[in-house]
This record gives C-alpha cells, structure tokens and sequence, in this order.
C-alpha cells in the first residue's frame, strides 16, 4: 500500500468456456461461423425448459467433472471456472507459478446454488434433511477457494458481485493489485452456471426472450441467459519481459460508476453507462475516435439496449466505432460476461477480427448507428472498449489496448 | 451503554429506530439486511458529515440470505410459477451498497466484495487502494451479513455452533466446541486527509490464507509489523477474534504464550457472536478505543501497562481459513 503505483498492465493469457466453446480455440471457431450457442435445455431441470432458450456450456456436470479433476458433487460454477481458469494460465504459459506473487479475483453470482437447488426441496420438508455437501459451498467466496486451492493460488484471492458487471470489476480490481504492488500476476475474470433460480428470477422480472436474443434491434424482446466463465492473467511490465510469449495487450482502462437510478432498470440516458466509459476512456487517455470497437454489454431488453445506447451516441457521436454483443452468441453469462467479453475482446486485438451482432435485423430508431452484422477479419483494432452493465446500478468499462 | 446478555447460540441483532436514518417509503419496501446496512451507512455519513462519498464499497460474505431463502423457497413450493420478483432483485450480493447509491444519488465506484472471511477486508483493501490512487479524498466502506432461521439451522448442522445454550457473557469460560452466531453491520468513512474529528488512523490491513500451522501465522504478523517499521513493542493492545470455540481459540492462546506474551489483549465477539465479516465491527471497537481512550470492561480487559492506548492490533481468524490483521493508530 505504500508503494509507488506502477505503470503497464499485460494480458499474458485468456480462457473461456461458453455456451459456443469449451476452450479459446472452439469459441473463436463459433463467432468466426456465426453459430450461437442458445437452445433448449439439456442439463438444467427447470419446467421452462420447452419456453425459454438458454446458451448451456455443451457439457454435463460429470464430463466437466472429468475434464477439471473436481467431483461431480462440485457446483457448476466451480467446475466451469476451473477449465477456464486453467486454460487461462496454461495459455500464458505460466503453468508454474512458484516464486510469483500471484492471485486469483473471480467474480459470480450464484456460487454453489445450482447445489442449494437439490438440498433445499429435503430440507424444506424436514429441516434436519438434505445431504450437507449441497450448501457446504453455498457462498460465492467458496467457488473462488475451490479454484484456487486447484490452481495452488494462495497469496491474494477474493471474490467480487456486483451482478452483470462482476467479473469487469474483478479485472481491474486484480490490475490495481498489480499497480499497487501487492501482486505480480491476477488470473481474473468471472464464472457462473445457469441455475433455476436465476432463470425464474430473470423470468419474474419478464425480460427472458422466448426466441433467441436480438440485441440492439428495434424489436428487441430481452435476454437469454447463458453460463460460461472467462478469465484473463494480468501480469506487471517486469513480469511481462520474462514471459516466453508476448503479451497479447495492455489493459489499459478501467471505470467503475453507479448509474443511482433504480435497483433493476437503467436510466433512460444511461448516466451509470456514460461515466463508465468517459472514466475509463480517461483513465487511458484515449479519445472516443480512437476506439476501433465497442464490445457492448447488449443484452437485448428494451431498457439495457436504449441506455447503453444513448451513452455511446453521448459520447461517440458522430465517430462511431465498430460494435456488437456478443452475447448474441453465448447468451448472458451474468458474473462470467465481463471476463468472457474481456476474452473476446482481447482476442479481437489479437488476431484483427470482428464478431458479428447477431440477428440483427431492423436499427432501433432512437440510435443513429446500428451493430456489426458480419464477421470481418484483417482489421487493424488498436483500442477495444468492453462494457458491463448489471442490476443495482453498477456499471463498468475495460479498455483493452493493441501492444 | 450496559453489555445486552443472551443465552443463545443466536445473538440478533439489537435494531435502531430505522426511520431516524431511512425514510418511510424506502423503508417499507427494505429487507432486515438493507435496513441494516443502509442504516449504518447513513449513521456514519451523518457523523463523518458526508453526503456525497468518493466510493461506496460493502463486504458481504453470504449476501442477502433472507430473500434468496424466499425467492428458493418460492420456487420450490410453487413449483416455478407465478412467482413474485421482489425477492429475487432485493436477493443479489449488491443490493445493500446499490441501495446506498441510489438513496444518496451517488455516482461514484461502487463495489461489493463476497470473499467470506475475507469479504470486509477485501473491501478495506479496496478503499484503501482508491485513497492511495487519490481517485478520491474519502470512501464509505463496510460490510453487513445476516442470520436468518434457515442459516442458522444449516449453519447448526455443519457444527459450527455450541450444542447448548449459553450467555454471550461468558463465551469463554465454557472450554466447549462451537461458538455462536453473530450478525450484523458496520461501515467507515474513510478520508485520505486527518480531520479534528476522525477517530483513528487505519496503518495497516493484510490477510493470509489458509496458514499451515501457528508458526506461520507469527511469522505473518511479524513481517506485517516489520513492514511498516514497528515492532510487537510498540502494540498497545490486541484485539483478538477468540470465538469460545476450544479448537479455534487455541490459535489466540498460542500466540499469547508467543508473540503477544505480556500483552494486553480483549475479546469481541460475546458482543457481536462470530460471523464472517466480524472484523467490522472490531475495527469500530478499535476506533472507538482509540479515540475515547478508553477499553470496555466487557471486553475483558486488564491494563498491564496502563498508560497508553496509541496502537491496537486486530488479529482475527475465520475458521483457520481466513486470517487477517489491522493495524489501528492515534494519530
């Protein structure tokens, strides 16, 4: 804490598993082609599951239990971020971390629920029934324990909620950990499972489409949810000159605001949205025109699309740099979607390419832009903006920026 | 004010006068958590004569308990349909810090950490990160958990409790398993700059994980002082996180024969039972010491050297999991 505040941020390495890809290399293949990962249910039990679509990750609970070294009595959201997390370290080579000061900031927000789910119907009827090791790891905080103890972190771990814009908060809290000295490397990003009680809680508040998703169009009809998790390896600048690979970008921009409007809904000009992306733009000392694309957190509600919306035609107009949401393709992944999009973005930079908007078909009328419709490759992207936007007013932007 | 007995493994909370800090209709529509937290938040704003806080950042390790138990419950009883959407938005982990936002209209960072032993700490990392980054001059920052009756019924199962009812007054004369249950909320205005009426200076916060055995907890706490130039010596008191329960307890005694040997050192939780963001309500005990310069009878407390309350120690640990340290100063 009393150390001088240190300059760069390095991207070292990404994982993701999503409804669309179980590593990097399936996801990229998916937005490359164009297929989204929504569907009926396969593995989550809820009535709904022949009326709301959901973006599942591809895999039962026993084969991600398989893959991850974990029991199959683990939450899903453990199980899911484990893959990520370790793919995450192996692609930044640093399988090894001994003689690192590394930690691990995750993000979720339905820690071992899909578990709870099981237990809770015997323990309704009979208080002293239902097998403990459903909610032994109830808490959000223990899904980041149990990946960590794997991953044999152990100098800094921590986990951060703030619904949608979750795991965006775990990156640049994880970057400040780094700048402030108190660590050398972060795997961070976000994780969470589909479970009924988010799926029925997002159904109460009517904003699940019964089709798939279409964001950012005028006839937009809210959201499907997704899981996944997705997670970056931040490095400091002295670690990032001894690393066999170079680094794939600089995080380089952050912003975190309250839009203070309502506990759900977003305000109509989007002030929580507009002074995330002013700050982080700042913080980087960037101008909108040299955004080169906008992951946007483009839910596809009525409210989210029009706010978000707003802010970026505030601040970009009349320079509108490319966009679109992603989770057109892997649904809302909730904690995970600032680390999946974080992911995404980072590879953007990476390999020069643009992921479509999907079902895009009609331009909402308050805007004066519309979102990428086709993928494109061989694109000069020096400077990507991420947002996430979540319930309570949270809202936060990354910047992520070409080396 | 006279310490509150409670022969219970379940120490509720004692709850203010809300409407003396939340209006009527916010009220009405509030959980037992927000009211909880919100009003904290606001008594300390009101002292700390801040409307407009630079950042608000709230710990919370299991969240909102009492409406995600409804919403559960809900779904189960009426088998997925028409349920009600009010627990389900007042169940998120970040209800209490965006209520706070929302009540004040404040735009500024606003995060919440549910890293359980470790989530009021991690928040005070945060804000005190923010104040070194001068992205503000001052942070609300606090943290708020709950028992509910389911909690406290799987929490029993898991062991974690005493298997008999017992008074918080004497918590530690019980040589039994267990501890009890505590709740509760605290928050802190934290200002990068002294003011006449601040009560302490924060010097140092640091949590270690999972230690392997006392040895290693010393060393921690050693290298902790070492780090900002301070020797044991220099620690006038040790506010420890002793809990009642024999196994976990036996940390702060070995310490005490150890590093701390001729301390002086107290207790908090018979005030406030053990709940993972406790260390909350031990920095506002250590606060509060350091300004009025003078330690609670009830916390067990016998001067040894009688003089000087300049610099407390809080050591605490959850369930040997979670350990942290915070370094409260006169300034």
């Amino acid at each position: 804490m009393d150390k001088k505040i240190s300059s760069d941020i390095f991207v070292a390495g990404v994982g993701a598993i999503t409804a669309i890809g179980n590593n990097i290399s399936e996801c990229l293949s998916a937005l490359k082609q164009g297929k989204a990962g929504m569907g009926y249910a396969t593995y989550l039990e809820t009535v709904h599951r022949q009326k709301i679509p959901v973006a599942e990750v591809k895999m039962s609970n026993e084969q991600l239990a398989g893959l991850s070294g974990f029991s199959s009595q683990i939450s899903r959201t453990t199980l899911l971020s484990v893959l990520a997390a370790k793919e995450a370290l192996y692609n930044a080579h640093l399988e090894n971390i001994e003689g690192l000061r590394t930690g691990f900031v995750s993000a979720n927000t339905v820690g071992g629920m899909d578990k709870n789910e099981m237990f809770f119907p015997h323990f309704l009827a009979n208080p002293l029934k239902g097998k403990l090791r459903g909610v032994a790891n109830h808490e959000c905080g223990s899904v980041t324990e149990l990946v960590a103890d794997k991953l044999g972190i152990r100098n800094y771990i921590s986990t951060i909620s703030t619904a949608c814009s979750s795991s965006a908060n775990a990156i640049s809290f994880g970057a400040r950990l780094i700048k402030h000295g108190i660590l050398d490397v972060v795997v961070t990003g976000g994780t969470d499972a589909l479970t009924k009680f988010t799926l029925n809680g997002f159904n109460t508040l009517m904003i699940l489409d019964q089709q798939y998703c279409k964001p950012f169009d005028e006839n937009r009809n809210g959201l499907n949810l997704g899981e996944g998790a997705g997670y970056v390896v931040l490095v400091s600048e002295r670690i990032a000159a001894t690393l066999k690979m170079e680094p794939y970008c600089k995080l380089s921009g952050y912003s975190n605001h309250n839009d203070a409007y309502h506990q759900t809904a977003s305000s109509p000009d989007g002030t929580g949205s507009w002074l995330a992306m002013k700050g982080a733009l700042e913080r980087s000392g960037l101008q909108p025109k040299d955004i080169d694309y906008i992951n946007l957190h483009g839910t596809g509600t009525q409210n989210n699309d029009l706010a978000e919306g707003t802010a970026i035609k505030r601040l970009f107009d009349p320079h509108y740099p490319k966009m679109s949401s992603t989770k057109s393709f892997t649904g809302h992944t909730l904690g995970a979607s600032g680390g999946i999009e974080a992911v995404f973005s980072v590879l953007a930079i990476k390999h020069g390419i643009i992921y479509p908007n999907l079902r895009f078909t009609t331009p909402m009328k308050e805007l004066p832009f519309i979102p990428e419709t086709t993928f494109s490759k061989n694109v000069l992207i020096r400077h990507v903006l991420s947002n996430s936007f979540g319930f309570g007013g949270n809202c936060s932007s990354l910047i992520f920026s070409k080396l | 004010m006279e310490p509150v007995e409670y022969t219970s493994t379940r120490l509720k909370n004692i709850e203010p006068d809300y409407a003396a800090f939340i209006d009527a209709k916010s009220l009405r529509r509030m959980s037992r958590i927000i009211k909880m937290g919100v009003a904290a938040a606001m008594e300390c704003l009101q002292e700390g004569g801040e409307k407009n806080p630079g950042a608000i950042i709230t710990g919370t390790a299991f969240g909102c308990l009492e409406d995600t138990g409804i919403f559960l419950t809900s779904i189960i009883e009426q088998k997925e349909e028409m349920l009600q959407p009010t627990p389900f938005i007042q169940s998120t982990h970040n209800t209490v810090g965006a209520q706070i936002a929302l009540i004040l209209k404040c735009h500024e960072y606003n995060n919440t950490f549910v890293h359980r032993g470790f989530s009021f700490e991690s928040a005070l990392l945060d804000a005190l990160m923010l104040l070194n980054e001068a992205e503000t001059t001052n942070v609300l920052v606090g943290s708020v958990d709950e028992i509910t009756d389911i909690s406290h019924a799987i929490l029993t199962r898991f062991g974690l409790y005493k298997r008999f009812p017992v008074s918080n007054l004497s918590l530690f004369t019980s040589a039994s398993k267990g501890t009890i249950a505590g709740e509760g909320a605290a928050f802190f205005l934290l200002s990068s700059q002294p003011s006449a009426n601040a009560y302490a200076q924060l010097e140092g916060l640091a949590t270690f994980y999972k230690s392997v055995d006392v040895i290693e907890i010393e060393q921690h706490i050693l290298s902790f002082l070492s780090f900002r130039q301070i020797n044991i010596e220099d620690i006038d008191l040790v506010i420890t996180g002793r809990n009642g329960d024999m196994k976990g307890d036996s940390i702060y005694k070995q310490l005490e024969n150890s590093i701390f040997k001729n301390k002086s050192s107290i207790n908090y939780k018979q005030l406030c039972g053990e709940y993972s963001t406790s260390t909350s309500f031990a920095l506002w005990l250590a606060a509060n010491i350091i300004k009025s310069g003078t330690v609670p009878a009830v916390t067990g407390y016998e001067s040894l050297k009688g003089d000087k309350l300049k610099r407390i120690l809080v050591y605490n640990h959850y369930q040997n999991i979670h350990h942290s340290l915070m370094l409260v100063s006169a300034f």
